[in-house]
């Protein structure tokens, strides 16, 4: 089955699990005086779960036309040839993302950023550290201080133990 | 309009104000010619910066330029390496690479300049006759039909995906509705669909699902494919020279300059149809009226063919603002996030703009004005430089652009989980790419839905249920015009392949 049918099933998931919310769990919570307004909360994610039961059928159910014939567009991906791109890095950036998301605020802001930046250079084949380093140092410390100075928006640069 | 004009101008010349549309174009021109950031990704990417100047003229100002930057930018890279870094520029790539193999890059280079100028320029002037009299129209809509309205707009945006790609548009469309609605909702102040979790309870924040959808893909598919970033870098160096042109080839080029203002003007306006169809299409028809020699030199290094797309896509981003501004309705990625931009900084577009704020209105008519002869003057002298960026390894690029989006989305709600939600939806999004499923309509419906709701929630009020459908003739006539938008490329795509099967069968 096509990558695209598999995701339309998955939407129709997502739909029959937003429809029963809508449906079955919403209006019970409706205070009685809201009952008499023709229009409640639920009203319009209902109209959405139909609406999308529909499509993600007709999506599911017509065949694509074949692209054989097609050129592949410039620097798109073939799924088929999905072992001959770097998907291992790709996955691995993902990774550093999340561990940045968990450390930024427990490493503080300067800390975390120069070791994503570095990191994911590493994940990436760069192995000038001479300048790799100084360039992440300077740039993490200009970019917590235009956001914190110039912007106003409080970052907490330094690992929770300093300040 | 007089009054209007002089309002902007002492609005949007401002020692600050210009300040922004030099930064905007500059930005734009930089980040746009990075092969694979488009414009939806560095101006998602600018938000932030955006909203945290506050003033709502100076951050639309800002934005506009990095539009109007990065359209200009994307061509760069289409001339020099044949590497479009915006698809509203693949078209320019068609005749600008084989003019600067031959030895005209600087040539090229200048054409594609005063071509965007032209095309700007004349797009402003053509969005200031336009504007004002379709807000005064829109003044006329209620409820109602603000409802039927976007449900047209979001029909034309699914019905101008493709063919085979209707489909599919619309289950992102109605994707982005669902999206939309999880939070708590303005009808009442229950929350909806947070499943219990406090995170959720305001709802997804729109810089993070913008961020999401078209940064963080662009730069996992640049992960996986360094072909798509790299194809002929070397000649990247290649020294610029020779950047005039002739008195002859201004002739030629000013006739297709004029036609294609207007006509990537008013395929800009109409929903779903934007830069990139404009500046396709303006190539097309450049090449179906030339003569004779002239067509064959199309393709080939052709300046007719250059001028083109350029003109056209830089008209069309000025007309894709015309519905923004007086309707209130986005019809682009682009103009979508624009309008998530400005629903922060508490300014609503629509009709009322132009009554409301006047000046923001007008500054950003012209800053565009501003932001073209920035484009021009600026850019021009500074090209050869400007193409150095080019050579910043991919090794430092893309873990800065993953760093730019998870610091855009967290800056907006100075919240981690935002990070991980971030992660999170840019799996999907790289999922639904691989695909081939469209995800600006999931954007639009995202930031159309809560409006969307909530004129529906009134006229439904008004009307006690769904008799306002009957009883507003218009409203009924757009309901019926969105059908039809969605059903005829279906039904046309449905008569095409029953047709081919027969083919194939032998009957």
């Amino acid at each position: 089955m096509a990558l695209d049918r598999w995701i339309a099933l998955a939407f129709i998931a997502l739909c029959c699990i937003y429809g029963y919310a809508a449906f079955f769990t919403m209006d019970d919570q409706l205070p009685p005086i809201l009952q008499r307004n023709p229009v409640w909360p639920s009203t319009f994610p209902k109209i959405l779960t139909v609406l999308g039961l529909f499509i993600g059928l007709v999506v599911l159910f017509t065949s694509n036309p074949p692209t054989d014939g097609a050129p592949a567009k410039d620097g798109a991906i073939d799924l088929s040839r999905l072992g001959d791109y770097h998907v291992g890095q790709a996955v691995a950036l993902l990774v550093l993302m999340v561990a940045y998301a968990l450390t930024l605020r427990p490493l503080g802001f300067v800390g975390s950023t120069v070791a994503f930046l570095v990191l994911g250079a590493i994940i990436l084949g760069e192995r000038r550290f001479h300048i790799l380093i100084p360039v992440t140092v300077i740039a993490a410390g200009s970019i917590w201080y235009l956001v914190q100075e110039v912007l106003g928006i409080f970052l907490r640069p330094w690992p929770f133990m300093f300040m | 309009m007089l009054e209007g004009i002089l309002i902007g101008l002492s609005a949007a010349v401002t020692p600050f104000n210009l300040i922004m549309v030099v930064m905007g174009c500059v930005i734009g021109t930089l980040i746009g010619m990075l092969p694979g950031l488009g414009p939806m990704s560095i101006i998602a990417i600018m938000i932030p910066v955006a909203i945290g100047i506050g003033d709502p003229t100076a951050a639309l100002i800002l934005l506009s330029g990095v539009y109007y930057g990065a359209i200009f930018g994307g061509s760069t890279s289409s001339i020099l390496l044949n590497a479009p870094g915006v698809a509203g520029t693949v078209a320019t790539s068609f005749d600008g690479y084989p003019m600067a193999r031959k030895g005209q890059a600087g040539k090229a280079l200048t054409i594609a300049a005063i071509a965007s100028f032209a095309g700007g320029t004349i797009g402003a002037i053509l969005l200031m006759i336009f504007a004002p009299a379709l807000s005064s129209v829109a003044l006329l809509f209620h409820s109602a039909e603000y409802f039927a309205l976007m449900v047209v707009g979001l029909s034309a945006i699914a019905a101008f995906a493709g063919t085979g790609q209707v489909a599919k548009a619309l289950m992102m469309t109605l994707l982005g509705l669902m999206l939309g609605t999880v939070g708590e909702g303005a009808l009442s102040n229950t929350p909806r669909f947070t499943f219990g979790m406090m995170e959720l309870q305001s709802g997804f924040s729109f810089i993070t699902l913008a961020m999401a959808m078209f940064a963080l893909p662009e730069a996992l598919f640049l992960v996986m494919n360094p072909a798509r970033a790299a194809n002929g870098s070397s000649d990247g160096s290649g020294k610029i020279t020779n950047m005039r042109i002739t008195k002859e080839e201004a002739r030629t080029i000013a006739p297709v300059i004029g036609r294609q203002s207007l006509q990537g003007f008013f395929i800009g306006v109409l929903p779903g149809a934007g830069a990139t169809i404009a500046s396709f299409l303006g190539y097309a028809v450049e090449r179906n009226i030339a003569k004779g020699a002239e067509q064959e030199e199309f393709g080939k290094g052709s300046i007719k063919g250059l001028a083109a797309p350029e003109t056209a896509n830089n008209a069309a981003c000025t007309g894709s603002f015309v519905p923004l501004l007086t309707l209130g309705i986005p019809g682009s990625g682009t103009t979508a996030i624009l309008l998530g931009a400005l629903l922060a900084l508490n300014v609503t577009p629509g009709p009322r703009l132009m009554t409301d704020t006047p000046e923001v209105f007008w500054a950003v008519i012209i800053s565009m004005y501003l932001g073209n002869l920035v484009l021009l003057i600026l850019n021009l002298p500074l090209i050869p430089y400007i193409a150095k960026i080019l050579t910043i390894p991919r090794t430092f690029l893309i873990p800065f652009i993953l760093f730019f989006t998870l610091m855009g989305s967290y800056l907006g709600q100075n919240n981690s989980t935002e990070l991980l939600i971030l992660v999170g939806f840019g799996v999907v999004a790289t999922i639904l790419r691989f695909a081939d499923f469209p995800l600006a309509p999931l954007l639009i419906g995202f930031i159309l839905g809560t409006m969307l709701e909530n004129n529906f929630a009134r006229a439904m009020q008004l009307y006690r249920g769904f008799d306002f459908i009957l009883e507003r003739p218009m409203t009924l006539g757009l309901l019926v015009l969105a059908l039809i938008l969605v059903v005829l490329p279906s039904y046309r795509g449905y008569r095409a392949r029953k047709r081919a099967e027969g083919v194939a069968d032998g009957d």
